[in-house]
Order: C-alpha cells, then sequence, then structure tokens
C-alpha cells in the first residue's frame, strides 16, 4: 500500500475516534439542558464523562497534528478555508472545557446556571459544525488553482451540507443517550433510553436520507456497501435500546459514527478536498502530501505508540466502568 | 493595520496567554506528585492534604491549559496558512508526536489520577500523576523541536519545485542545537513557576494563618523556596549556554537583545541603556564592560556582532530589506526577563532567611512579596518568549521564510478582526474567573481528610466529582 494511502486511513481512524468518543461527550452536554431534571442529576451527567472527556478530545488534536504532518496542504487549504466555523468550534470547546471543569467549583446556582450555559452551547455547536464540514470536503468547496478555498462561511451552509450537520448532532445526541444509559443507575437511565428512543427516530432519518444522498452521488458499490452498514448498525442499535440492552445499544451507535467517517473517508479518497470549481484543483492524498521519508518516521511512531494509546485508554475506561447515580454525588 | 500585523497580534495573544499557564502545569504536577509520594512513603497525612490542596490548585490552572490549548494548533492552519505549507513536512511532525505521545498521556492519566482516589491501589495511583507530570514534559521537548527549527532550521533541503523545506534528518531536528539549550532553560524555567507558587501560597498562609496548619505549609514553603532557587540556578547555567548558541545561530537577536549596534570585541553587557523611540540611537547607557562579550562567547575578549553590521551582510545574502528586529522589544523583554527571574530568586532567599528556625515573619512587606512571588518566574516566561520571537522577526524561519511570507493568503480582514475580538475578549473573561477561582482556593487552605468509602459499599460517594 502506498504511504500516502495508509496515512489517508490513518487520519480517518482518527477522526472515528475523536467522533465516535467527543460525540457522546458532546450528546451528554446536550442532555445536561433536556434530560436532567436537578443539580444533582446534571452532576451525574457531567460524571460519567469526567474522568475521559479530556482524552477524549486529545483525538481531535492528534488527527489535527496527523493530517499537518501527513498532509500539510490538505491541514493549510482546510483550516485556512474553514475559517469562522473553526473559531466557533474553538470558542465552544474553549467555553465547554471552563464549563465542565469549573461549574463544581463554585456553589451558587446562577454561576452553575452559566456553566450549563456554556456546556450545552459547547456541545451543540462542534456536533453541528462538525458535520457541516465533514460533508462540505466531500461535496467540494470553491478551491482555486493555488489551492486557496476562495468561498465565504455561507457557502458552507449548502442543503448536504445542513444535513450532514444536521446528522452529527442528532446522532451524537443519541449516542449520548445510550452512553448515559450505560453508565448511570436510576430513574436518570430509563429517562435517557427513552428520549434516545424519541430522539433516534429523527436522527434515524436524517442519518438515512444523508446516506442515500452521499452513495448516490458517489455510485460506487463500496460506498454504498458501507452506507448500507451504516444504517444496519445504526437499526441494531436502535432494536438494542428498545429490548434495554445498554451495551449494544452503545454499540450500536458507536460503530454507525465510525462507518458513518468510513463512508465519508471512502467517498472522498483519492481526493483529500474536493474543488467545486474544477477536479484539477482537488487536493489530493498525493499532491497534498509530506515526502516518504517524512510519512515513514511517522508511521513507525504511529505504529508503535497508537497500541500503547488505545491500552491505556481502554483500561481508564475499565477503571471508570462503574454506573453512578444520584447517591454517588458528594454533598 | 493589515492582515499581517493582526495575525501576527493574535497568535502573540493567544500564544502569550496560553503560555502564562503552561510552565505552571508542568512545573507544579511534578511538584504534587513529590508531595503525593512524600505522604506515600510517610504516611504523614499533612503531605496528603497538601496534594489534594496543591492538586486542585492544579487542575484549575491546567483547565486553562488545555482550553486555550487547541487554538495554538489550529491557528497554524487558519492563519498562516503558507507557513504551514513551507514547513508542514517538518514542522507537522513534532506537533503529531507530541499529540500522541504526550497529550494522550497527560490526559487519561491526569483523568486517572483525578477521579481515581478511591479506584486505583494508592501506589497505582500515585503511578498515574508521575505519568501524567512525564507526559508535560514530553510535551515540552516536541514543541520546543519545532520551535527550535524556526529558530535554527536544520535536517531539511529546499524543494524548489514545490517550494516548501523538506525534511532529511529527523534525529537532527530533534537534537537541534537550539533545542538542546532551550529545553533544560524551558524546564528550569518551569520549575521556577512552580516553585515560587507553592512558596507564595505557603508563605502567604504561614503569615496570614499561622495558627491554621502552619506545620504543614512550613515544609511545603521550604519545598517551594528550594525548587524556585535551584531552578533559577538552573535557568541561569542554561540561559548561558543558550546565550552562546544564539550568539553562533541568531546573532542579530543577540545584538538586538544588548542593543549593540557596532560590532565591538570586547563587548560591554549593557545594563540600562535609554534610547530614543524608533530604537536607532541610544541617549544613556550603564554597562559592564566585556561582560557580553564572555556571555555570547565564553571568553572575555571575544568579538560580539552588531546590528548595523548584520543588517549590511543579510542585505548581500538575503537582499534588500530590514533584517532588524524591534529593538526596544527585544532589548527591554530580555532585561525583563532576567529581571523578575532575579527578583523571584532574591525573594526566596529573603523568605527562606526570615522564616529559619521555624519564625514567623510578619513584615507586610514580606506579606506583599508572598503575593507577587508566583507572578515573578510567569511574567519572566512570557517575557523570554517574547523575546525569543520578536528577535527572530522578521523571519518565521530564520533565513528561510520572512513572517509576512507565511500569514493565511485567503483571511480577510472581517474574519482576522473578528477573531482577534474574539480571543481576546474570550481569554480576558477566562483570566477573570481563573483568577478569582485560583484566589478562593487558596484562601480556602487545606481540606480536611475524609475517612476512605467502604469499597464493599455500592452507594457510597465518589470520592472526586465534577
Amino acid at each position: 500500500m502506498e504511504l500516502t494511502t495508509f496515512w489517508f486511513i490513518l487520519i480517518a481512524v482518527l477522526w472515528i475516534g475523536y467522533l465516535v468518543l467527543e460525540g457522546f461527550d458532546f450528546g451528554v452536554g446536550m442532555l445536561m439542558a433536556v434530560l436532567a431534571q436537578d443539580d444533582k442529576e446534571r452532576r451525574v451527567l457531567l460524571n460519567t464523562i469526567g474522568p475521559v472527556w479530556d482524552a477524549n478530545e486529545v483525538w481531535l488534536l492528534v488527527a489535527g497534528g496527523a493530517t499537518f504532518a501527513a498532509f500539510p496542504e490538505w491541514y493549510a487549504t482546510m483550516f485556512s478555508g474553514f475559517y469562522i466555523p473553526l473559531l466557533l468550534i474553538l470558542v465552544a470547546l474553549i467555553v465547554r472545557i471552563i464549563g465542565i471543569e469549573f461549574r463544581s467549583k463554585r456553589p451558587e446556582a446562577s454561576w452553575r446556571r452559566n456553566c450549563d450555559l456554556a456546556i450545552v452551547f459547547g456541545s451543540v455547536v462542534p456536533a453541528l459544525l462538525w458535520g457541516v464540514a465533514l460533508a462540505n470536503i466531500v461535496r467540494g468547496v470553491p478551491i482555486d488553482s493555488d489551492a486557496e478555498y476562495v468561498g465565504g462561511f455561507f457557502d458552507l451552509l449548502n442543503p448536504y451540507g445542513l444535513l450532514g450537520g444536521l446528522v452529527t448532532l442528532t446522532l451524537f445526541l443519541v449516542h449520548g443517550t445510550f452512553f448515559v444509559a450505560l453508565k448511570t443507575v436510576g430513574d436518570i437511565r430509563e429517562r435517557a433510553i427513552s428520549l434516545g428512543l424519541r430522539a433516534g427516530i429523527i436522527a434515524g432519518g436524517l442519518l438515512t436520507a444523508f446516506v442515500l444522498w452521499t452513495a448516490g452521488r458517489d455510485g460506487s458499490v463500496a460506498v454504498w456497501a458501507v452506507g448500507a452498514a451504516v444504517i444496519g448498525t445504526y437499526v441494531a442499535g436502535m432494536l438494542n435500546a428498545v429490548g434495554r440492552r445498554d451495551g449494544w445499544a452503545f454499540t450500536g451507535t458507536a460503530v454507525s459514527i465510525g462507518l458513518l467517517v468510513v463512508l465519508l473517508f471512502a467517498a472522498l479518497f483519492p481526493d483529500v478536498m474536493v474543488s467545486s470549481l474544477d477536479p484539477a484543483w482537488s487536493l489530493t492524498t498525493t499532491n497534498a502530501s509530506s515526502t516518504a521519508y517524512t510519512l515513514t518516521i511517522m508511521s513507525w511512531v504511529a505504529v508503535a505508540f497508537t497500541p500503547i494509546v488505545l491500552l491505556y485508554q481502554g483500561w481508564s475506561y475499565w477503571v471508570f466502568r462503574r454506573r453512578i447515580g444520584v447517591q454517588h454525588i458528594p454533598g | 493595520m493589515d492582515i499581517l500585523e493582526l495575525s501576527r497580534w493574535q497568535f502573540g495573544i493567544t500564544t502569550v496567554y496560553h503560555f502564562f499557564f503552561v510552565p505552571l502545569t508542568i512545573g507544579l504536577s511534578v511538584l504534587v506528585a513529590v508531595m503525593q509520594t512524600k505522604w506515600h512513603r510517610s504516611g504523614d497525612e499533612r503531605w496528603l492534604r497538601l496534594t489534594k490542596f496543591f492538586g486542585k490548585l492544579f487542575l484549575i490552572n491546567f483547565a486553562m491549559g488545555i482550553a486555550t490549548g487547541i487554538v495554538q494548533e489550529f491557528q497554524f492552519g487558519m492563519n498562516w496558512s503558507d507557513y504551514s505549507r513551507f514547513v508542514g513536512d517538518i514542522f507537522g511532525a513534532p506537533l503529531a508526536i507530541e499529540g500522541l505521545l504526550a497529550f494522550f498521556l497527560e490526559s487519561t492519566f491526569l483523568g486517572l489520577w483525578i477521579f481515581g482516589w478511591d479506584r486505583l491501589k494508592p501506589g497505582l495511583h500515585l503511578a498515574c500523576i508521575w505519568i501524567a507530570a512525564a507526559g508535560t514534559v514530553f510535551s515540552a521537548y516536541f514543541i520546543l523541536a519545532a520551535n527550535s527549527f524556526m529558530q535554527n532550521p536544520v535536517g531539511y533541503t529546499l524543494n524548489a519545485e514545490r517550494g516548501r523545506a523538506e525534511l532529511t534528518d529527523f534525529g537532527a531536528v530533534l537534537t537541534n542545537k537550539v533545542l538542546m539549550a532551550t529545553f533544560p532553560h524551558q524546564i528550569f524555567g518551569c520549575f521556577m513557576v512552580a516553585g515560587a507558587f507553592v512558596a507564595g501560597v505557603a508563605l502567604w498562609h504561614i503569615m496570614r494563618r499561622p495558627d491554621r496548619d502552619a506545620d504543614a505549609f512550613r515544609p511545603a514553603f521550604r519545598l517551594g523556596a528550594v525548587v524556585l532557587l535551584a531552578a533559577g540556578l538552573g535557568t541561569m547555567i542554561s540561559g548561558d549556554f543558550q546565550g552562546k548558541v544564539m550568539t553562533e545561530v541568531q546573532p542579530m537577536k543577540m545584538a538586538a537583545a544588548e542593543a549593540l549596534y557596532e560590532d565591538a570585541k570586547p563587548a560591554p553587557f549593557s545594563i540600562l541603556t535609554v534610547g530614543t523611540l524608533d530604537g536607532s540611537k541610544e541617549v544613556y547607557k550603564l554597562e559592564v564592560p566585556k561582560l557580553l562579550s564572555f556571555l555570547g562567547t565564553g571568553s572575555f575578549d571575544g568579538e560580539v556582532r552588531g546590528i548595523d553590521s548584520l543588517q549590511a551582510e543579510y542585505q548581500k545574502t538575503y537582499g534588500p530589506g530590514d533584517y532588524r528586529p524591534n529593538i526596544p522589544v527585544t532589548y527591554w523583554t530580555f532585561r525583563l526577563m532576567i529581571t523578575t527571574g532575579g527578583l523571584a530568586m532574591l525573594a526566596a532567599l529573603v523568605m527562606l532567611w526570615s522564616t529559619r528556625g521555624g519564625r514567623t515573619p510578619t513584615s507586610r512587606w514580606l506579606l506583599r512579596s508572598a503575593i507577587v512571588l508566583p507572578l515573578l518566574p510567569m511574567v519572566a516566561n512570557s517575557f523570554g518568549w517574547i523575546f525569543t520571537e520578536m528577535g527572530r522577526q522578521p523571519w518565521v524561519v530564520f533565513g528561510l521564510m520572512p513572517t509576512s511570507a507565511g500569514v493565511s493568503p485567503g483571511t480577510t480582514m472581517t474574519e482576522i478582526v473578528l477573531s482577534l475580538a474574539t480571543f481576546t475578549a474570550l481569554y480576558g473573561v477566562l483570566a477573570v474567573i481563573e483568577v478569582r477561582l485560583l484566589l478562593r482556593y487558596v484562601q480556602a487552605g487545606l481540606p480536611q481528610l475524609e475517612a476512605p468509602a467502604d469499597p464493599d459499599d455500592a452507594d457510597a460517594p465518589l470520592a472526586f466529582a465534577y
């Protein structure tokens, strides 16, 4: 396999890791507004992701760093082109971090309300905008012969991009409810599942429309096959939620989100950013890549350390496997 | 102001702000680990309470570092896309490795440490804070490797066809002589910050509340003060080494640090120079003969190049242009770095002396110094970085790419004004929140220990919860 293809796959893997993991963090963040009924329940929600949310977010930093290292042209064009959405995402992630970390550091109700607002805003905005951004990369954006993005912010808000955004927004919400169902005990767990099932119908409809649109645009058998798997695993997750099998319901949405990333990257390959102005101006795995020397070094580092990271991150989930409820929240 | 200048202001503001908190994170992670180790070994509960107290302050500070850290990685691409295209083949690798090797370690093991008090065996729990601390140090190494390439590009070749620098020797990038000097200098700088923080907070408690937990804050104060002094010594020695490397690879920066306009052999060290506002002429000066020669070359009679002759030489090498950094900024930040760092060490000595043999000092000046002390090495770090980055100008990669060529060509005025205003306002609000929280928890003092929960009780409250 070409090293550039290997790195394309690796970056897809990093996005899978990021969106599957922070996907439920965003979902839990949104649930602060709609599921929890009092301060104790909000703290239960927050503590389901407490020990792990930061490491989940590191997947984004590594995905960004890997794109910079392996495909500098891609990194440069995407990050400068998507300036406003990325600015919004950054602001959202910053206030969300502050909200999560500092919420319980002060007792005042007004302080906690503000933190909740920050967490909800900081979860909704990136959940929506990552979908918009990824969909647009696949759909194609105005990129000129110098690999410069020449569109504006509103060019990204086309029907396909917006649908992509609504898909990630609703999918992460459902993913979050199943995560909460898996990690909590008591009343909140029941309400999480029932909300997940209701929201899941909307998310499933949007997801199906998006998958059909994506596969229809692309037309290849492989993309259709992945698309079928995205919907299949999602439906399987929902059915397991109906049967109150929390672990399998969560696995269903997790795999479905992962496959959705596979779908988008499969539709994208061998391009990394499609130019809507002239296909010859699209960035590809070859014309946007680093040298073979850099990719070789990076490959060794990735091969040596990714398994170790997966092991200890997996272990941290094992350490905090216990379900929590309102009775576990200290005074 | 044009887009280039606004982009530079944004990078400067966001980076200085981000890095204001990072040295405390790096140094304090180790000091908290030391405190927990002392408790683990001795069973002395004072150290456990200190661990929890400083651990909480550490986490408040850590949150600011991670919140403002993502911006750092994104804005190379957002605002400096042509820079990213030019150096990505080299510069991206240490950034990606920093994420994979350091950030995952830090975030995962800090999560385990924060929430794991009742979930992990004591030895394993202690190991978590040490691993997280090691992660912060790895992180410093890789990001400094990336920065050192900008100061002194090594291990690369220029590919004219693709218009970029390409990596030929990763080992050379990781052993860049600027990196070898900057890394210890920076790590010592981090320990000065953490030592000053622990010493200042502890002394404030000893003086303001002598009858409350002074028996715990005394050893904490000594730990902080000794770390500050030892690290200060290390900072001086590594800084001296760094000065020699700088004289060799970036002579213009050394000349700018000293506002030395003409070649001098031997060269004096300027203690104070008052110049005209544009930095082109001096009005008054106070200097130590021959000292700069020694600092820059290791010999009291060594030659140190001046700004004017370097400017003439660079014009020959790189073509017409102004190759002088902003002299007043470099000159004053260099001095302020040394002064604030030195003052911190001096204060630590005075404080150690006035608390000798269990004395409780009452001087109001000393109390005020205790409050100011943590800030001194923090601003010294900021001044040092403003100096080193401003001293590299007009280059973004020394000798290879002018800063003006690195800025994103597609960024609009609206975008940069919007982002600069947003970050500045947001960071301002965050600073207020952070400082208030820190003060609140500093004043709260040592927490009382709670009896560990019964491990068999499924409904026992969490040892730590958000």
